[in-house]
């Protein structure tokens, strides 16, 4: 039990997959920029997550491995995770509306998309077993949606402040970055697994 | 000669895929503590994306328009796939520090990006030529990114020692934050020289 707990805490504040890792840095500096967008984009990737990484598992150990096609691993994880990404969309909007309205039209952007396609990936590389890897992919989510929210309260305070024209926008998002990565810089060496 | 020079040369100041487009930025912070990182990640990518702008524009005319995404996502990760495997044969040391990232080429935007707006609509050899070039800005931005951290963190380049002993490396440079903090300067800096040239270019009348 504690060995799990340890996992989790480590994903989401120690090994923050956003800002010690740099994955997903696309969809934190593009959605950023209102927090209900963020709230939204922050539980689909941890669902996302959690499925397509138990789902890659069971393809490696049981198709791949056996067959010894482990240098496939890069071509398969990708369609694979992006065909399920778009399954679930279309099961989502068929069968619990509310949920799709609540965040479906994020799934498509993260049907491609480093963190979401890198989890199943550093998974497989740790030789995590089945639970493992779903409390590590929980575990990155959660370290995703909070780096996510963290950033756009930031950016929502940011709209009042006066930035120099030339790091307005993207520049700025930078540097705030950078600075909320030095502060979660401080939780290193807490937890090593 | 002209045109091919033209769609060349976009991709690495006016359209740059990492200060401008702000596309495919994960690599650009998480391999570019070292400069032989940053140089070998570049090659890599300019590879891919030059190989995959000219396998999508061959096969343009035979995909169905409707399956198009998922026969990019193939094309990528075949390519990525040979590229890893060539790594991991001749430059060992290189593949294990590139680690996940050189997996994770197959999802960079930039170049399913560069696929759909330029290569499935243009010829083999402009399509060739943007994919070079689009590559060629990129690996100049990593490049630079590397060079930067690398002499600020350690004091060398290419693992050369450049600043004497009097230099006190800012560890912090070569850590998580570091990057982040350098690339929102460097974008800003970019834009600056955008504007700046666009103003200049302005008052000669050439626009």
């Amino acid at each position: 039990m504690g060995h799990y707990l340890t996992l989790l805490a480590s994903n989401i504040v120690v090994n923050n997959f956003v800002l010690t890792r740099f994955l997903g840095l696309c969809i934190f500096f593009g959605v950023s920029k209102s927090l209900n967008a963020s709230i939204g984009m922050g539980m689909a990737v941890t669902s996302v997550m959690t499925l397509s990484s138990m789902l890659a598992w069971v393809i490696y150990h049981f198709v791949l491995t056996p067959f010894h096609l482990q240098f496939l691993t890069t071509a398969v994880f990708v369609l694979l995770i992006a065909s399920f990404v778009q399954l679930l969309e279309m099961i989502i909007k068929k069968h619990a509306s509310t949920l799709y309205n609540m965040w479906g039209i994020y799934l498509l952007l993260i049907a491609t998309n480093c963190i979401v396609f890198g989890v199943p990936l550093i998974n497989v590389e740790n030789n995590y077993s089945f639970l493992e890897s779903t409390v590590a992919a929980v575990g990155a989510g959660l370290g995703f949606a909070l780096a996510i929210v963290l950033m756009a309260s930031l950016r929502e305070k940011l709209r009042l402040a006066d930035v120099p024209k030339a790091l307005q926008g993207l520049g700025i998002a930078f540097i705030l970055a950078g600075m909320l990565s030095l502060a979660f810089l401080g939780f290193s060496g807490m937890i090593s697994v | 000669m002209r045109e091919l020079w033209d769609i060349f040369k976009k991709g690495i100041i006016a359209e740059n895929p990492i200060f401008v487009l702000a596309l495919s930025l994960c690599p650009a912070l998480a391999v570019t503590s070292s400069a032989i990182n940053s140089l070998t990640m570049g090659l890599a990518v300019m590879f891919v994306i030059t190989a995959n702008n000219t396998v999508v524009s061959i096969t343009r005319k035979i995909v169905n328009p409707k399956v198009r995404v998922p026969v990019y996502i193939t094309s990528v990760a075949t390519i990525v796939t040979v590229v890893q495997l060539v790594l991991q044969a001749y430059l060992p040391v290189l593949y294990k520090a590139l680690g996940i990232y050189l997996a994770l080429i197959v999802v960079f935007a930039i170049i399913l990006a560069r696929a759909e707006v330029f290569a499935s609509k243009n010829k083999v050899t402009p399509s060739f030529f943007d994919g070079l070039g689009m590559g060629c800005g990129f690996l100049l931005a990593l490049l630079s990114i590397g060079v930067i951290r690398e002499l600020l963190g350690t004091g060398a380049i290419f693992g050369i020692k450049v600043l004497g002993s009097w230099y006190n490396p800012a560890l912090i440079m070569i850590l998580p934050p570091g990057a982040f903090i350098l690339i929102g300067y460097m974008v800003a800096g970019f834009k600056m020289l955008t504007e700046h040239m666009e103003k200049v270019k302005l008052e000669r009348g050439e626009i």
